[in-house]
């Protein structure tokens, strides 16, 4: 007999594996979105990277390579918020409702969505690191784990975001201009695209409060060896930010209207 | 199986709700008829645990529905008004992803899934994308989805909203099914009507976020002196007999060249009725509907504050004309 206690968890479990189930067999099926999502980054690998690639910058590395890092992380942005983003369809087509009249708490709602996120956000890293071996770059077992766990650390905390924002705007239009405001800017301040040792003062700072700066930094470290600061500091400035946007997500997902 | 105590819901000045009580016995069919806007959805959202109420309250099932949601919801199923299936996946996917919401132990997930699949005729279809059903079958497959759990308590929102009059009796078919099969106690909102005299136990009347008239269908249309003949006459009413002495009429009111009359059964009395009456030149028989009874009770309200209140008016005169 398993206590009720048990009991509890496995059913919480299966939960977690409905939602989870549900959000990966529509991104199985959505091709044309994994195709779109995919392309912008490549764009910029390509042609940002080869184009500013030839004007000989003084970064220690090859400028294609030296943004591969930052690419990823572009790529986890932007398809994390977005993933948060879709809690408007699913309470505009009210699957969401279906889903708050079952016995399953607000709590293991937001996380099965947040793995959802995780999920889809790792298959498009997965393509961009398969590029990535045409490109020269080289990985072995220790950077692979490392590659990721940060990923999947950096997407968790990004469809909390995203999910927060979800939340509280009730039209897609309004969802365009957070990601204006906020996607961008996470971003192009990241040092996904330049190096931070030597920016003004001013833009040093806002890279600094950016998290998205330690997620390129720690990859930039696995993978090119060439952080700004130690791997573990990276980590565990992500693993702060990443607890912070989960409890306010889930408690922005508790007190979200219903119906 | 269901207690509303003086429920009220407020949005800003507007009652959507004002002081609902009533009772729902167990495994009766309740309908809750009345207008858009009349508070119906409001009513369901609230005892379903998605709404909380401003005042008042309502226990489901023994449980509260504000102290006890979960179990509430563990013990209800929900058909809400608009389809809410994922539709990118196959009904049984959305099947299985339910079961899985509700902690439908594994060993007796697919045997309820087929079950619930074979009592609305979808297990054929069960593999296809639940974007290439169609309405009355989505609205079905909502139906097998809320009874995945064996629910003491079914919330029907409107249940046949927008489908055609086939689909429509389709679905009337199936919910008398399931009230046989599944053994549950079934509320369900309509405009309709005829769906709600044909299916329902008990019917409340709803208008303006009150209940303003509560009763089986047969003796809500009683309420209006049961079934009414009027005959007509060829030289006035001079010929006329005094219909009052039989024990089945009510009421007779007399016009000039007619008398109305208002009576019990009248395929059963008719004959004894017009037994020896001359110059007849025709007879009338109208069976009063719901939608009559619902516009006595409701009388001008109805067309008065509620934003879509006049259409069951309008709809009742166009009836008429």
């Amino acid at each position: 007999m398993l206590s009720t206690r048990d009991l509890n968890l496995k059913i919480i479990l299966g939960q977690l594996y409905a939602l989870w189930l549900r959000e990966f067999k529509v991104f199985l099926r959505e091709r044309s979105r994994l195709i779109a999502s995919t392309f912008t980054p490549l764009l910029w690998l390509f042609v940002i990277g080869s184009g500013l690639g030839s004007t000989n910058l003084q970064i220690g590395t090859d400028y294609q390579k030296f943004i591969f890092p930052g690419i990823i992380c572009m790529s986890v942005i932007f398809t994390s918020v977005f993933f948060g983003s879709y809690i408007i369809w699913d309470r505009k087509f009210d699957f969401l409702k279906s889903v708050m009249v079952a016995p399953s708490s607000r709590t293991t709602v937001f996380i099965g969505k947040t793995l959802g996120g995780m999920t889809t956000s790792l298959f498009q890293v997965a393509i961009i690191l398969i590029i990535g071996v045409a490109l020269g770059i080289n990985y072995n077992v220790l950077s692979l784990l490392q590659i990721i766990s940060i990923v999947l650390i950096l997407s968790f905390a990004l469809t909390s975001l995203g999910l927060t924002f979800g939340s509280y705007i009730e039209s897609l239009e309004g969802f365009q201009l957070i990601v204006s405001f906020v996607v961008f800017p996470l971003f192009f301040l990241s040092g996904a695209l330049f190096p931070i040792d030597n920016l003004p003062a001013w833009l040093k700072f806002i890279t600094l409060v950016d998290p998205a700066t330690y997620s390129v930094d720690a990859l930039r470290n696995s993978i090119l060896h060439l952080g700004t600061y130690s791997f573990e500091l990276d980590i565990e400035i992500l693993l702060l930010f990443t607890l912070i946007m989960t409890l306010i997500g889930i408690f922005s997902f508790k007190r979200m209207k219903a119906v | 199986m269901i207690i509303i105590e003086n429920l009220v819901k407020k949005y800003g000045d507007f009652y959507a709700l004002n002081g609902l009580s009533f009772e729902v016995n167990e495994n009766e069919i309740f309908g809750l008829l009345g207008p858009n806007g009349a508070g119906k959805t409001t009513l369901i959202h609230i005892l379903a645990t998605l709404l909380k109420p401003t005042e008042g309250g309502a226990i489901v099932n023994g449980f509260d529905v504000l102290h006890d949601a979960t179990k509430v919801r563990g013990s209800i199923g929900v058909v809400f008004q608009a389809p809410s299936s994922d539709d990118m996946l196959t009904g049984y996917e959305n099947l299985k992803v339910h079961a899985l919401l509700y902690g439908i132990p594994r060993k007796i997930r697919e045997k309820r899934i087929s079950e619930v699949l074979k009592l609305v005729g979808l297990e054929q279809r069960k593999n296809d994308q639940v974007k290439k059903y169609s309405g009355g079958m989505r609205r079905r497959l909502e139906i097998a989805r809320g009874l995945l759990h064996h629910p003491r308590v079914f919330f029907l929102d409107e249940p046949t909203l927008g489908l055609d009059p086939q689909s429509r009796d389709t679905m009337w078919t199936y919910i008398k099914k399931i009230v046989r099969e599944e053994k549950v106690t079934i509320i369900l909102t309509t405009h309709y009507m005829e769906e709600a005299d044909m299916l329902c136990d008990r019917i409340g009347f709803i208008s303006n976020g009150k209940i303003i008239a509560l009763d089986s269908p047969s003796r809500l249309k009683q309420e209006m002196g049961g079934d009414i003949v009027k005959i007509t006459f060829v030289n006035g009413i001079h010929s006329a007999k005094d219909f009052t002495n039989f024990e089945f009429v009510h009421r007779v009111e007399q016009n000039e060249n007619s008398v109305i009359i208002y009576m019990d059964e009248v395929s059963s009395n008719l004959h004894r009725l017009i037994k020896d009456l001359e110059d007849v030149q025709s007879i009338e028989y109208k069976k009063p509907t719901l939608n009559d009874v619902f516009l006595k009770f409701s009388g001008d309200s109805l067309s008065g504050d509620s934003p879509e209140g006049g259409f069951m008016q309008r709809y009742a005169e166009y009836k008429r004309s």
